[in-house]
């Protein structure tokens, strides 16, 4: 589904990304951890297709066509959709609102015609239920006052509703309470399935505790270092980040 | 003075020799202004002797007035003896021929608003002989207004038919000598709306469809007054959201409303006057007195603007709360692209015991467009527990446009509660981001935010009306991000 070969990628003019390699297909859940610094959420951004940073060498595919050309809702047409590790507060704009409105432009671009507001709410009714979304967050203005917690469930529900093919988790786990967390990786959970991948982007193991990773990556200044299966999050986990780093060094 | 009215009267009719054909199309003055014009436009329209003598008075304290210079704005200088005073109706020589001749951007802007063609023609301002079927719905409509008693006619009918009402109120609540803009209006205005509802009527209808077709033709000093008896209430829209056109390039309007006992008055304007084209050239400069009188205890007046249009606005929609109990309301959302400039806001003063007011502000400006905000609240001796809530919020688009905000408050009662809340922001690349991930295109999502952000001010207004600032919104601000 998605391959990214020798990614090169620049922010402003210092070099963040430096030759990352990753085959993720359909069904996987490959989760990249790695201490602060190393390009964990530079990488996210790149593949979402942010402003401001460059991609100097290497391609990304998905599903075998570049999307490096693309502009961020052709890749979010195309089916990729970003968890941010910050959701935005857009003051005045009604949650669902924003929602509906992203659901019709995904369809649009698929060729299927706009849902009205009684089947969008049937849709929305039964995604609120996946993540335990309260009512009153739907009517309010995106983000605006939501609690980290709420924020954060509030894109996994975005998610639910979008259906993408590849969901990317910019450290969904940092700032949620243990309650929080469960809930939002139940969520995940559900949605996992033979035609959809996850990248879970995240400095601890613990969510990986709720989300079980099919692959765990290391990046270390702009490298993957290592990678193994979900044992090696709990080795990391127990020993640190720097024995892979000096482990990476010697070879 | 009467050989002098002789001698303009003799230029018209060299104007008349010049190719002129009809006898309506003579009625144009030559540029420039003295006591000769005022008296020649007052003899045009029939009015009584008192109200020329008013018009004189304006303008002998004009002549003692200069220029303001105190607003935020970079105005060229007006050379007033190089306007003509009286062109009714507006000469169809001096506009475009046909569509043609106008602007593509303008007409670019009327299809995506879905503005029908003839229509569209009115806008421009060129010529067009029959005015579709305007005239019967507008006297359907009067019929229903007259069954209320409600009275709603040009200004000029008015004064032919209810000379007491407008003497009674007219400048009552901006007398001739308040501004300079005011007082030249006082002088030379030509026509305009009159509104009156009677004690306990509720207007039927909103005041809109009447206006709208009328719009086109009201000049450019334009003269407004509404006046609702006690325990009335009326719901006034002014303007259009389709960019009207004028050759004028002076706009001097005065709105006065009177709210007596137990009234309320809402009024609602949307002004999109051209604004010139993206190097400026050609907009309107708009330089508006508004102003609400509270006279009643009781009584309500609110604001409602969306400011998209002219390249200079300055303008300040004011409420006078001398009534006890009365409350004043300003919701506005004025925006600025390429080169326009405007420096709007409002005064509540607060005279009379327990009066409230609201103040919404909404300023966005992009590309090299500068949007000032100035509000004055002034708590008078008496007016024992006044409160007033100010929130001012500017959005800027892009790195060259600014945004201001001038806040005054007076305070003269103790008991006076008064907040005011102000915020800039700059439309975040964040947000963009966030929206465009989620799938939406760019240019909806910067929509989406300025709609966001305007909110409060657009539910203030009529529905359709809402709808439509909405749209209009998105297609001034087209192309200001990216």
């Amino acid at each position: 589904m998605l391959k990214i070969e020798n990614l090169h990628a620049n922010v402003e003019d210092k070099k963040i990304l430096k030759g990352i390699n990753l085959q993720v297909n359909a069904g996987e859940v490959h989760a990249i951890m790695g201490p602060n610094g190393s390009g964990k959420s530079t990488l996210a951004n790149v593949l979402s297709g942010r402003d401001g940073y460059t991609v100097t060498e290497g391609n990304i595919l998905f599903e075998n066509d570049s999307i490096l050309e693309l502009d961020p809702e052709e890749r979010a047409w195309a089916g990729i959709f970003l968890a941010f590790q910050y959701p935005v507060e857009i003051p005045g704009v009604n949650n669902v609102y924003l929602l509906k409105a992203a659901v019709n432009a995904i369809r649009e671009n698929r060729g299927e015609p706009p849902l009205d507001a009684v089947e969008f709410l049937a849709l929305v009714k039964e995604k609120m239920k996946l993540v335990k979304m309260k009512e009153d967050l739907l009517n309010r203005s995106v983000n605006e006052g939501f609690s980290g917690g709420e924020k954060k469930r509030n894109e996994i529900f975005q998610m639910a509703v979008l259906e993408p093919k590849l969901g990317i988790l910019d450290e969904t786990d940092s700032g949620l309470d243990i309650d929080a967390l469960k809930i939002v990786s139940e969520g995940v959970n559900h949605l996992r399935s033979d035609d959809r991948a996850f990248i879970l982007v995240t400095h601890y193991q613990r969510l990986l505790d709720y989300i079980k990773p099919d692959f765990v990556h290391v990046l270390s200044d702009g490298k993957i270092i290592k990678s193994g299966g979900p044992e090696l999050a709990l080795e990391l986990e127990d020993k640190g980040y720097d024995w892979v780093k000096d482990e990476a060094q010697a070879a | 003075m009467a050989a002098k009215s002789e001698n303009v009267e003799e230029l018209v009719r060299k104007d008349y020799e010049h190719g002129f054909t009809t006898e309506i199309d003579a009625d144009t003055v030559p540029p420039g202004l003295n006591e000769d014009v005022i008296t020649f436009i007052s003899k045009k329209k029939e009015e009584p002797e008192w109200l020329l003598e008013w018009r004189l008075k304006a303008y002998r304290h004009w002549l003692t007035m200069e220029d303001p210079t105190w607003a935020h704005l970079d105005i060229e200088h007006i050379d007033y003896q190089a306007i003509s005073y009286y062109s009714a109706p507006k000469s169809k020589e001096d506009g475009p021929k046909s569509l043609d001749e106008v602007d593509p951007k303008l007409l670019e802007t009327y299809e995506k608003l879905g503005i029908p063609l003839q229509e569209q023609k009115m806008l421009a301002g060129v010529a067009v002989d029959a005015v579709f079927d305007s005239v019967s719905v507008a006297t359907t409509f009067k019929g229903k207004l007259k069954e209320a008693g409600v009275i709603f006619c040009s200004f000029s009918e008015a004064v032919k038919d209810y000379p007491d009402l407008v003497k009674k109120y007219l400048g009552s609540v901006v007398p001739t000598a308040d501004n300079f803009f005011a007082a030249l209006n006082s002088a030379v205005f030509t026509d305009g709306s009159f509104c009156y509802i009677p004690k306990g009527v509720r207007c039927p209808m909103e005041l809109s469809t009447y206006f709208r077709i009328n719009a086109s033709n009201t000049g450019q000093f334009e003269r407004t007054l509404i006046v609702a008896d006690e325990g009335s209430h009326v719901s006034y829209l002014e303007g259009c959201t389709a960019p009207m056109r004028d050759e004028n390039q002076l706009h001097a309007a005065v709105v006065e409303l009177v709210a007596l006992d137990d009234a309320e008055i809402k009024y609602s304007t949307v002004q999109n006057w051209y604004p010139g084209d993206e190097n400026g050239v050609g907009g309107i400069y708009n330089f508006v007195t508004k102003r609400g009188d509270c006279r009643g205890k009781n009584s309500k007046i609110s604001w409602t603007q969306v400011e998209t249009g002219s390249a200079i606005t300055w303008k300040y929609p004011s409420c006078l709360l001398k009534g006890d109990n009365s409350v004043g309301e300003f919701y506005s959302v004025a925006v600025t692209n390429n080169h326009q400039q405007a420096d709007t806001g409002t005064k509540m003063i607060h005279i009379g015991k327990n009066t409230k007011s609201t103040i919404i502000s909404k300023g966005i400006s992009a590309k090299q467009a500068q949007n000032a905000y100035r509000g004055l609240v002034k708590i008078s001796k008496h007016a024992d527990n006044a409160r007033n809530y100010t929130q001012c919020d500017s959005l800027l688009m892009g790195d060259k446009c600014g945004a201001h905000t001038f806040p005054y408050i007076e305070a003269k009662n103790s008991t006076a509660t008064v907040e005011h809340e102000a915020t800039t922001s700059k439309i975040g690349d964040d947000q963009l981001f966030y929206c465009r991930q989620r799938g939406i295109k760019e240019e909806d999502a910067v929509n989406m935010i300025v709609n966001g952000f305007c909110k409060e001010v657009f539910k203030e207004l009529p529905m359709e009306f809402a709808v439509e600032a909405q749209k209009l919104l998105g297609i001034t601000l087209e192309g200001a991000v990216g």
